[in-house]
């Protein structure tokens, strides 16, 4: 019988005595990387302290756990800095490899693949929902619970059950404007909220082939939104490029045997894939471009990054489509590169000038406004545009304010035109 | 931890209750239980408080998919230390669900909750499997958690388990 991506790199990394475990089994496994953030890290090292005590030990090896303090960085408040004074000397005292101090941290998920910090077949576990973004590369990436990565920060072991794996096949060609936040948009519309939940869900097909890692990362990123443990991509020839780029060459690719069994394999045509813009409070609320577009929905912030869509490439078509206009007077445009690198690729490549002189606002990194934490909060009665990956009720601020989701084109075009609308207006100017 | 639990419901019916709801993210700078429990479904419910305690209720029932969107151990903590002793539910987020047998909060799989309402009495045994309706008189099975689970509910959760791991 053979196994899927997922179903492998779990069974390797079992521990001994468990090899000949299959789907639905529990496990406990030795993971590869443990990433915290500042929200979930402070609760994660109490549960490591408790574990270690009476104990000479310290954390399983320095070297492969990751603090990211991005959440309500730049500190936004008292307690926020006192939180983030917590990682700052669990990291000093157990001398922390990848701790990243504020200045040098980004959004997680674009600074950890960036930074060559997951590479194919790692086992990551991340205290961060979104940490199924490092699918993209071939690894088996979930998020877990802070009480999880403090026991694992202490011994490397977590439990898991190993998911069963539904196969997404993407054939056809991508329209006009059509992103991999298309794609995953379109998907979750397809199959709800938890049309995944507890699942893997592997993304191929002739279209995925071609994705380029951006848009990879940014798919993977919402199978969390469909309630799947883990989205992943067979690694290839984008996923070498995207190493080679970062001088990584130590890592072993696991593939889909030839007979494994998958739950499930679903079919999507791109060809009926316009851009996609969810409605409020669900990301399974999707509706093509085309049909949002007469409603002329008036919005007030326009939010473009995050850990969805916080890349270059998601920079430079915002850029695109903003050289040489205004944002509308009613609208606050929030752009925020995910990283401290993608800031100055962007300044380099003249986008950061282009948003400036549009009359957008432009952040450090952080994952400020996406979860209501600061940077861009919603009143009462307001609407957003926003490129993140959540439009749960009251998740940027007020509990009447209203998310709308898209790629970043429609909401650029949007922030012009103080609408939601389609970024073919664009097309030729 | 014990198998047998006995309380008052408080049913909040929709799906998808997610963890924004359950604990809005502008109280996650500060992790004392007692401070995310005051501001426990706050955004569900403002009388959540309220309503809980006049109910006496003690275990929770809520649509499918409960727990959804982030990963903030935070939602059950917060839950926990407000007093929610057991979780009733047809199907659960895969990290809340997680979060919340790692710090022993159980949670029961159960798709007619058309037939529990806010403030019925109800008898679960966890180990039995069964549950008990004393207000309808109802009985009903529930499934069994499997055996790793229930080692580590029987640890207390997983900071003990952990412990275990690490002295081995």
């Amino acid at each position: 019988m053979g196994f899927t991506i997922s179903e492998k790199i779990l069974r390797d990394k079992a521990q001994s005595e468990e090899k000949n475990v299959v789907a639905g089994d529990f496990i406990l496994a030795k993971v590869d990387k443990c990433l915290a953030n500042d929200i979930t890290a402070p609760i994660a090292i109490e549960v490591f302290k408790e574990v270690i005590q009476g104990t000479e030990r310290g954390v399983f090896d320095p070297e492969k756990i990751i603090l990211t303090p991005d959440h309500f960085t730049p500190n936004k408040d008292v307690d926020s800095a006192n939180q983030c004074k917590i990682l700052r000397e669990f990291a000093h005292k157990f001398k922390i490899v990848h701790y990243f101090e504020q200045g040098r941290v980004g959004i997680e998920h674009c600074l950890i693949p960036e930074q060559g910090l997951v590479v194919p077949g790692d086992l990551f576990i991340g205290a961060d929902s979104h940490t199924c973004t490092y699918g993209a590369l071939g690894a088996f990436s979930t998020g877990v619970g802070s009480t999880d990565l403090g026991v694992a920060m202490a011994t490397q072991l977590c439990w898991f059950k190993i998911p069963h794996t539904i196969k997404f096949i993407y054939s056809g060609k991508l329209n006009n404007w059509v992103s991999g936040k298309d794609l995953i948009l379109y998907t979750i519309g397809k199959i709800g909220v938890d049309g995944a939940t507890y699942k893997a869900m592997e993304f191929s097909g002739e279209v995925i082939n071609t994705l380029s890692m951006a848009n990879r990362l940014t798919m993977c990123n919402m199978a969390i939104e469909a309630g799947g443990k883990n989205g992943i991509i067979e690694p290839d020839r984008i996923t070498e490029n995207y190493l080679k780029q970062r001088n990584i060459k130590t890592y072993k690719n696991y593939v889909n045997d030839a007979d494994a069994e998958y739950e499930d394999d679903i079919e999507i045509d791109c060809k009926e894939i316009e851009p996609q813009v969810a409605f409020p409070h669900l990301p399974e609320n999707t509706k093509p471009i085309s049909e949002v577009d007469a409603k002329k929905i008036e919005i007030d912030q326009v939010v473009i990054g995050s850990c969805t869509n916080g890349r270059l490439e998601d920079l430079e078509i915002t850029a695109k489509i903003l050289k040489d206009k205004k944002i509308h007077s009613k609208v606050r445009c929030i752009i925020i590169p995910g990283t401290q690198q993608i800031y100055l690729d962007a300044m380099e490549k003249g986008f950061i000038r282009t948003f400036l002189e549009s009359g957008a606002i432009v952040s450090t990194p952080t994952c400020g406004p996406c979860l209501g934490g600061h940077m861009g909060i919603l009143g009462d009665g307001e609407k957003a545009l926003s490129t993140t990956n959540r439009n749960f009720l009251g998740r940027m601020g007020h509990i009447n304010s209203e998310i709308y989701l898209s790629n970043p084109a429609v909401a650029a075009a949007s922030a012009i035109k103080g609408y939601i609308t389609s970024p073919e207006y664009f097309k030729n100017k | 931890m014990t198998y047998v639990i006995e309380g008052n419901v408080i049913k909040y019916e929709e799906r998808n209750i997610n963890t924004d709801l359950i604990i809005p993210a502008r109280y996650l700078n500060k992790s004392d239980a007692h401070h995310l429990a005051a501001h426990c479904m706050e955004d569900l419910d403002p009388k959540f408080h309220e309503k809980k305690k006049e109910l006496n209720a003690s275990i929770l029932v809520a649509g499918a998919n409960f727990g959804s969107g982030s990963s903030r151990e935070q939602a059950p903590v917060a839950l926990k230390a407000a007093g929610i002793k057991c979780i009733i539910a047809p199907s659960y987020a895969r990290i809340f669900f997680r979060n919340s047998i790692n710090i022993a909060l159980p949670l029961i799989e159960f798709s007619e909750i058309d037939e529990l309402h806010t403030a019925d009495k109800l008898q679960i045994d966890l180990e039995g499997g069964s549950l008990v309706n004393n207000t309808t008189g109802k009985n009903y099975s529930i499934p069994k958690m499997p055996q790793f689970l229930q080692e580590l509910l029987a640890e207390e959760g997983l900071i003990n388990f952990g412990k275990k791991m690490l002295h081995q």
